[in-house]
């Protein structure tokens, strides 16, 4: 089990595709997404990493939580989230996540804090059908019915659907497919909605539902890495570049060495030649 | 931080897709291809009628309802103005109308659901009718 990630709910847009489909797709922000803390087995009982995402005025943060920013040597966050992870994939203190995390097609579970609705009665939260428009209803047009039976058992059940309120509780949506990733401004676009309002954190894990792919990164995408990787190229570039003008270098002194070489030959030819010419003469008097 | 992030991935999206759109308003007649896929191989279908509303301004989710009658038939279609299922749109006609929305014609039929023809047309910019 890897990490998940924790995200900012930017919105809602469309990508139209070159079939001409359009995919409806909630864009979602890594912002400066950071390894806060780790929970080790031996330690804390159980493995998990504590993330924290977007930046928090130092001055406005709670002088705790800035002790425990400052032990891990990273600005104040706004958000702070533990997700739990399998020993081997845990990850350093101060690693930097990016979207790379997850790839196009793959699929993901997403929970927020929905849209908080107030007090809301049974037609709109348990989508009850309230009672006739006429034949005698008076004023109860949206009410709900009966909520039980008689003398026995002469109560209302637990959990009997009533009107109250409704929202702002945590909701997981469940395998939402990865449209596109953007590693550079730290999007993940997925298709369809996402519980939250914009501007609201979600965190984003990897689908229960379904087999983790294999070609998911562990323990994560780290940005330490990424640039590891852009370093090592850069090098293996340069060092490639360096090698072909090595070998362009000698290419182009064995060539010198062997027009030297024709023009020695050459010159030595023209010598025997002068040499043919003074001895030929004297073959012709003979 | 870009406050409006959504707003500036649509303007790259509606870059990217290169879409060359006509300068046409509510009254206008346009003649728009549409792609139609039948089984394996696609064609471009031509669907012809008064465009009686445009919706959306300058987003990616802009769109406009194009209604003519069929058969004696009022049919609407609504297209998204940068599907790329939408080959082309032509203006035929420019008209003469005083409202954004062209509602009213639904209830009309035949002489009183005529728009005049607005002969006074200027292209806003020269770059405008490509």
């Amino acid at each position: 089990m890897r990490s998940g990630v924790i995200a900012k709910k930017l919105g809602m847009t469309r990508l139209f595709m070159e079939d001409g489909r359009q995919v409806p797709v909630t864009v979602l922000q890594l912002d400066n997404l950071q390894v806060v803390a780790q929970r080790t087995a031996e330690k804390d009982g159980y493995t998990a990493v504590q993330l924290g995402a977007g930046s928090a005025k130092a001055k406005r943060t709670a002088a705790a939580m800035r002790g425990h920013f400052a032990k891990a040597n990273v600005a104040p966050k706004r958000k702070v989230t533990e997700f739990r992870v399998s020993p081997e994939n845990l990850i350093g203190v101060g690693e930097e996540i990016t979207a790379d995390h997850y790839f196009a097609g793959q699929f993901v579970d997403v929970a927020g804090t929905s849209i908080g609705k107030g007090f809301a009665g049974v037609m709109k939260r348990h989508n009850f059908g309230g009672l006739r428009a006429s034949h005698g209803v008076s004023i109860s047009h949206r009410s709900h019915g009966s909520t039980g039976q008689c003398q026995d058992p002469g109560k209302v059940f637990k959990g009997k659907k009533m009107a109250g309120h409704m929202g702002a509780a945590r909701v997981t949506t469940q395998n939402l497919q990865v449209v596109k990733t953007d590693a550079d401004r730290g999007l993940i676009m997925v298709k369809g909605a996402v519980p939250g309002s914009k501007g609201g954190w979600v965190t984003i894990k990897d689908a229960v539902k379904k087999a983790v792919p294999e070609n998911v990164i562990l323990p994560a995408a780290l940005k330490s890495h990424a640039e590891e990787a852009k370093r090592a190229a850069e090098e293996a570039a340069a060092a490639a570049a360096a090698e072909a003008e090595a070998e362009a270098k000698r290419l182009a002194e064995e060539h010198a060495a062997q027009e030297a070489e024709a023009l020695k030959e050459a010159e030595a030819s023209i010598d025997a030649d002068k040499a043919d010419g003074g001895d030929a003469p004297e073959g012709e008097k003979e | 931080m870009a406050m409006n992030l959504i707003a500036e991935l649509e303007a790259e999206q509606i870059a990217e897709l290169g879409k060359t759109i006509p300068d046409f308003k509510a009254g206008d007649t346009v003649r728009v291809g549409y792609k139609v896929t039948e089984g394996t191989r696609t064609r471009v279908q031509a669907y012809e009628g008064v465009c009686i509303s445009r919706k959306g301004g300058a987003t990616l989710a802009a769109s406009f309802t194009v209604r003519k009658i069929s058969f004696g038939e009022g049919v609407e279609r609504v297209f998204p103005l940068y599907s790329t299922n939408i080959e082309s749109i032509e203006v035929v006609r420019r008209g003469r109308v005083r409202r954004a929305k062209l509602y009213y014609l639904r209830a009309r039929r035949g002489k009183s659901a005529r728009i005049a023809e607005d002969t006074t047309y200027k292209p806003k910019k020269a770059s405008a009718e490509a």
